[in-house]
């Protein structure tokens, strides 16, 4: 029983993908009581596993996948409290996103579709969950990819939508070559793929390595740059937002995003302290950078979409400060309240008919009461308000932060909180508040029970998901030499800024905000205000990058091809002319071959009898 | 009076084969192409039987019966395909049989 019960967890998802795509195309009402049903036992084993993992039963699976030569690749699956914490939260965040999207999608043509493609996109990630050595992490880190490909290109007749799809898996790809890369070379020093025997070999005195530990860090870095979109790769992102609201949900809450933080806190032993170093800046630019874009936002998917990055920047940050239990705390929460607030926003978009401008929305308080208060309580726990979850969570990275004693970033830290309560209050005025934008509004009603209880269930875990002690029930794995209590302490120096940073935040966004019909900030600053509406131009110093470095080679080779195609149209020409002069000898007349026939015949007997 | 010696032969030989080449050469009608064709053969026999008249050796002789038989049906598949061209193109003149060329 124990030892089928990951099998179960893992394969039940793939099995309803299966079963949808090869047998319920036509019927979306079976495929989705198939695909819910599959993710919904996947969390209730979760829960049972639980249970026997914190009994001391349970069960480490590994069978031997491959061998070529000295290369032995496993599919295994390992447990233990980091992965069981991940498989509830993405069985757990998944079955919500899964039931949500009955009502949300219910008039697509491509239901059964979109159900296949959700449940398979839940099995990669519980596959990278599992995973005990890195290639199948790498595997399954793969279908990940292919799944947000599949998803975001869900309306593929959109071309928006199929070119986010491109931008998010090419971008992808720029991240996981520098990933393969660093798992060839992490394979090399240490002969071995899965990650007990590489923890085991790995010296715990990084100068052994020296810099090549350093460089096998910063590469494996690179695929959860990728991944959960860190600058300077974090540009696909917000361009995911063109596909369905749910998906949106599940990729920046459960799976995609959360795979790359959770992949650095997996192999954490890999990183040396310079690399480390690194984790942490590169998280913190990116969550300073895409608060300030956000501030400028007006699509509301949007605007959420940044939040996510800021957030990942954040948990970034905190395994650049050596404590991935504060990240994984933080993913968790976040995993809540973002999927709340994403799934809300989808029950707004739906109830004025797609409308996803924040301009044309407004007073829908009393038209929408439960959205209201659930969205309210995700910008509460995200902003991090006491006693909601992201409270803790954000404090306890602050607290990291402090403890690490990297001043620049815990000033950078308390900024991001401040800029993330002014811009979630700046959509909660603008959004709920305020008068009606649009006649839209008029029309707006709340939406159906199937996309409320969603809500109210993940509104309760964003509420209450700072009591659950995470970091003390992740902490052992990491530190086992340090006690974390249950409910993590109050670190005054953490909490007075953060807490400071999230009324004066509030006070600025009512300031700005509160019954503005328009975005009062471009008017007094015109500059800064461009600069972040255009994303700080990012997509286009890409563009341009890409012109240079492709282009202009690109330009030469065809040069080069011209020069050589001149080349073959000689040759071809000289033998087509030749034969051109050659067809004139060929008169058809049967004499005048005799004739030469006989003259060739007399002449080569005059030759040999004339030596 | 001079014996007839192989030179005789030969110069005769000569002769029919020349005939026979400038019978192929410029004759229009097919049939008479072919039996100038076969008197080129022919001449090719004498000069064998003579040469093996001469050297006394019978080889030459062996030869020209396997050139005659092999001429037999050679003539039979030939007349054949003579016949079947006639009845095709309606013609039996070289210069319309420029197939060929096209």
């Amino acid at each position: 029983m124990n030892q089928t019960l990951p099998w179960l967890i893992l394969f039940l998802p793939l099995l309803a993908v299966a079963g949808i795509t090869l047998f319920l195309q036509r019927k979306p009402r079976l495929s989705a009581a198939l695909s819910i049903g599959a993710v919904l036992v996947s969390f209730l084993l979760s829960v049972t596993l639980l249970a026997a993992f914190l009994q001391g039963r349970a069960p480490d699976i590994s069978l031997t996948w491959l061998q070529v030569g000295s290369l032995q690749i496993e599919f295994g699956l390992h447990i233990d409290a980091l992965s069981v914490l991940m498989l509830l939260v993405v069985t757990g965040v998944g079955s919500v996103i899964h039931i949500y999207s009955i009502g949300y999608m219910r008039d697509d043509p491509d239901y059964a579709r979109f159900f296949a493609c959700l449940s398979l996109f839940v099995f990669s990630m519980l596959g990278i969950v599992v995973s005990n050595n890195f290639f199948q992490m790498f595997v399954f880190w793969e279908l990940v990819g292919l799944c947000s490909y599949l998803l975001i290109g869900f309306w593929y007749q959109r071309p928006s939508a199929a070119d986010a799809a491109k931008k998010a898996f090419l971008t992808n790809r720029l991240g996981d070559v520098g990933f393969l890369i660093g798992i060839v070379m992490a394979w090399a020093v240490t002969g071995t793929l899965s990650f007990a025997g590489m923890k085991d070999q790995w010296p715990h005195d990084p100068a052994v390595y020296g810099t090549t530990a350093t460089v096998i860090g910063l590469l494996i870095f690179c695929g959860a740059v990728g991944k959960s979109a860190q600058f300077p790769l974090h540009v696909w992102l917000p361009d995911a937002m063109e596909g369905p609201t749910p998906v949106s949900a599940l990729i920046h809450a459960a799976t995609m995003v959360a795979a790359g933080v959770y992949m650095l806190c997996r192999v954490f032993f890999i990183f040396t302290q310079p690399a480390l170093l690194v984790v942490a800046w590169i998280g913190g630019i990116t969550a300073l950078l895409s608060a300030l874009i956000a501030v400028q936002q007006d699509d509301i998917k949007r605007i959420l979409a940044y939040s996510t990055l800021s957030q990942l920047g954040y948990m970034v940050m905190a395994v650049g400060f050596s404590a991935p239990p504060a990240a994984l705390f933080h993913l968790t929460t976040h995993a809540f309240f973002k999927a709340l607030l994403f799934l809300g926003a989808g029950s707004v978009i739906h109830a004025l008919s797609d409308e996803q401008n924040i301009w044309q929305m407004g007073r829908l308080r009393h038209k929408m009461p439960v959205t209201y208060w659930t969205f309210l309580a995700g910008t509460l726990a995200l902003c991090g308000l006491w006693p909601l979850s992201g409270f803790f969570s954000k404090d306890a990275i602050l607290a990291a932060a402090l403890e690490s004693n990297n001043k620049p970033l815990f000033a950078l830290g308390v900024l991001v909180a401040f800029l993330t309560t002014f811009y979630m209050f700046r959509l909660f005025f603008v959004v709920f508040l305020g008068k009606p934008k649009s006649d839209r509004v008029e029309h707006a009603h709340e939406s159906p029970r199937v996309m409320t209880y969603p809500l109210v269930f993940l509104a309760a875990g964003s509420v209450v998901g700072g009591f659950f002690g995470v970091e003390h029930f992740l902490a052992p794995q990491f530190f086992p030499n340090k006690a974390v209590p249950i409910v993590p302490p109050l670190e005054p120096w953490a909490m007075i800024p953060g807490l400071a940073a999230f009324f004066i935040g509030l006070g600025a966004a009512y300031f700005c905000y509160g019954g503005a019909d328009s975005d009062p900030l471009p008017g007094k600053m015109k500059a800064v205000c461009s600069l972040l509406r255009h994303k700080f131009y990012f997509d286009e110093i890409y563009a341009g990058v890409v012109n240079v470095a492709q282009d202009t080679p690109a330009r030469a080779i065809n040069l080069s091809d011209m020069g050589l195609k001149l080349v073959v149209r000689l040759a071809h020409g000289t033998v087509e002319g030749t034969g051109r002069v050659l067809r004139l000898v060929q008169t058809g007349n049967l004499q005048t071959y005799t004739l030469l026939l006989a003259a060739g015949a007399a002449l080569a007997l005059y030759f040999i009898l004339t030596r | 009076m001079t014996p007839v010696g192989l030179q005789h032969y030969l110069v005769v030989s000569v002769l029919l084969f020349c005939l026979g080449l400038l019978g192929v050469l410029v004759r229009r009608n097919v049939l008479v192409i072919y039996m100038s064709l076969e008197l080129m053969l022919n001449a090719a026999n004498l000069a064998l039987v003579a040469f093996s008249r001469f050297n006394n050796n019978l080889d030459g002789q062996v030869i020209v019966f396997f050139i005659i038989t092999v001429a037999a049906s050679e003539v039979a598949v030939g007349l054949a395909l003579i016949v079947a061209l006639y009845r095709r193109r309606h013609t039996t003149h070289v210069e319309d049989l420029t197939a060929l060329k096209n």
